[in-house]
């Protein structure tokens, strides 16, 4: 059976709805975007508290940060660029500083974002949000996830950044599993080497575990859905089970999941690693499939990289 | 309850905020006293006056809300504080020391009374929006009151913000410009200018009221006037001095961001005493 292929956004969208029902103080705000980030749904069966905040992103982020002061939980959306980056220093002030209640959640994340180009690809947004004292920083691995992510969050007191894609992918987590904010999922018990992804990136692991098994290698597949905080004991465990570990994310390897993992691995138990990821890089148009391949995001290259830790971890030992 | 003050005992109360100011800065070595000394007679009428709060309930519900969007005249919104009863006016001498409540600029969460946490510029109106945004959706009756800058206005998200506030009809939300005419680099208006102010704020919708800043008076009436608004928001356009109150800080852009040193600490407060009763 093949698993549907679904966007996040519809069901951060469907999500919203539920919470528009049954939360009375969850707000949601958005900068003339509704309709692709799908707040829309929201807006549909509460618009008393859909707040349209126009093109002005750093505006909509004060007045999200007005509105948890007040005691309201609001979201507010954009595409990823614009909420991480256009108002950033806002989110850190206003939001993050504070101390506030604002849920940040970001679409159109990610070089599978396509045609638009890279002017619309935030392959930076996790960097720039993990870095920030008080967030927590949440990449869902699909749409299910997505949908429950937002209702963990939503339930959270805090400040969070959500990060999804804008294409529509097969989905790989069961859809009524309650999101647990920092907590792991091991997807598939492994005992040679450690994928561990964030975001649709965790699909393309499963899938380099599929290959690897038919050469006779066990990959352990990791869903590291909180990059912050992220899952230490989880990280810690599969490391030392296994002692060879591929980091996966749709993100430049610079200050994202990959570089999480690295930093305290290095620290605790040094473990052969590489990081699949962009390079230092800016995308271009092209679509979500030929990106991903252009870009090195695809299980084939996580299967090269598991080779390559496979063989420094023998080497050393 | 006693009696609410008058305008000789706001005007007091104004120059005493005037000498915590000077007290507090000269002690921390560094702050911006120059913004603060503009802003002390609206302080001392806001907190003493106009504002429905209770400073031993600093999380009163239906309490009005103030924002210091210009964050680092941090100061005299701590001594309105102090003199108001939020925390004890010794601690105003802690400002910008370690371990202290009071930051450098307003922090969200350090010390009762702040809403916010501001002091990068041109924040502090689109906060104030979504206070006042709450307030209208609960229909609530308290008043948003947003303290800005002149200079702080050529930050661009203000403007987003009177857009915002005018399409939501925010008549709840007050806001008041410290037109003093100077900014950290020298004139505003040779800096980058504002001028025709008023007319920007009218072109966003906005009711527009300009007084004379340092007459408590006209700030009393301006506050009254803005509260009968049923249908948009309003700016108070203040026009004030930098440096208010100690001669030789007076339209000196020199102390927008420095400290008296020793001597001028001395004459400051001669000066402010003077005039204290």
């Amino acid at each position: 059976m093949t698993a549907p292929k679904l966007a996040q956004r519809t069901y951060y969208g469907k999500a919203l709805a539920q919470l528009g029902r049954d939360n009375p103080q969850v707000v949601v705000l958005d900068a003339d975007l509704a309709g692709s980030t799908k707040t829309i749904s929201f807006k549909k069966v509460a618009p008393e508290r859909f707040i349209e905040c126009g093109i002005a992103e750093a505006d909509m982020i004060g007045i999200a940060a007005g509105l948890a002061a007040s005691g309201k939980i609001p979201f507010a959306s954009t595409f990823g660029v614009f909420a991480s980056g256009r108002c950033w220093e806002q989110i850190r002030m206003a939001v993050a500083y504070a101390n506030l209640n604002v849920k940040v959640v970001a679409t159109h994340c990610g070089l599978s974002v396509g045609p638009d180009g890279a002017t619309h690809q935030a392959l930076e947004d996790v960097a720039l949000m993990r870095e920030l004292p008080n967030m927590t920083v949440i990449v869902p691995a699909d749409a299910y996830e997505a949908f429950q992510a937002t209702l963990a969050i939503a339930d959270y007191i805090g400040p969070v950044y959500m990060r999804m894609g804008r294409s529509e992918f097969p989905v790989c987590t069961p859809e009524e599993k309650p999101f647990e904010i920092g907590k792991a999922t091991v997807m598939l018990k492994g005992t040679d080497v450690s994928l561990i992804g964030c975001g649709q990136m965790v699909q393309a692991c499963l899938e380099a575990a599929d290959l690897l098994e038919k050469e006779g290698i066990s990959a352990e597949v990791i869903n590291m859905a909180t990059i912050k905080p992220l899952d230490l004991d989880a990280v810690y465990d599969t490391a030392a089970k296994t002692g060879a570990v591929v980091t996966a994310e749709e993100h430049s390897v610079i200050g994202g999941l990959g570089s999480a993992v690295a930093e305290f691995l290095s620290e605790v138990r040094p473990t052969p690693l590489a990081r699949v990821g962009t390079y230092d890089t800016f995308g271009e148009s092209g679509s979500a499939d030929e990106l991903m391949k252009k870009y090195g995001l695809t299980a084939a290259d996580i299967v090269r990289e598991a080779h390559n830790v496979i063989e420094m971890r023998d080497e050393k030992s | 309850m006693s009696e609410p003050p008058g305008i000789e005992e706001l005007q007091n109360i104004a120059n005493k905020m005037r000498l915590d100011v000077i007290e507090m800065t000269t002690a921390a070595g560094s702050g911006h006293p120059g913004g603060s000394l503009s802003a002390a007679d609206l302080m001392a009428v806001l907190y003493f006056r106009v504002l429905h709060h209770a400073p031993d309930q600093p999380e009163m519900p239906d309490r009005d809300r103030f924002v210091l969007s210009k964050g680092h005249t941090a100061p005299v919104l701590y001594a309105a504080l102090a003199e108001s009863g939020y925390f004890p006016k010794e601690e105003l001498l802690t400002l910008r020391k370690l371990g202290s409540r009071l930051q450098g600029h307003p922090a969200r969460g350090h010390l009762p009374g702040i809403e916010v946490s501001t002091g990068s510029l041109g924040q502090g109106l689109s906060m104030a929006c979504g206070i006042a945004l709450a307030g209208k959706m609960d229909s609530k009756d308290y008043y948003t009151y947003c303290l800005l800058g002149d200079g702080e206005l050529q930050e661009g998200q203000n403007w987003e913000a009177a857009m915002f506030a005018h399409h939501r009809g925010l008549n709840h939300l007050i806001a008041f410009v410290d037109r003093n005419r100077l900014q950290i680099s020298g004139n505003t208006e040779e800096v980058m200018s504002m001028d025709p102010l008023p007319e920007k704020w009218h072109a966003f919708g906005w009711n527009v009221i300009i007084i004379d800043g340092h007459n408590i008076r006209q700030i009393l009436e301006a506050c009254a006037k803005a509260k009968e608004s049923r249908k948009n928001p309003t700016v108070i356009i203040m026009n004030t001095v930098k440096g208010k109150g100690v001669s030789f800080m007076e339209n000196n852009p020199d102390f927008h961001g420095r400290a008296c040193n020793p001597d001028e600490y001395q004459a400051a407060v001669a000066e402010l005493k003077a005039v204290i009763r």
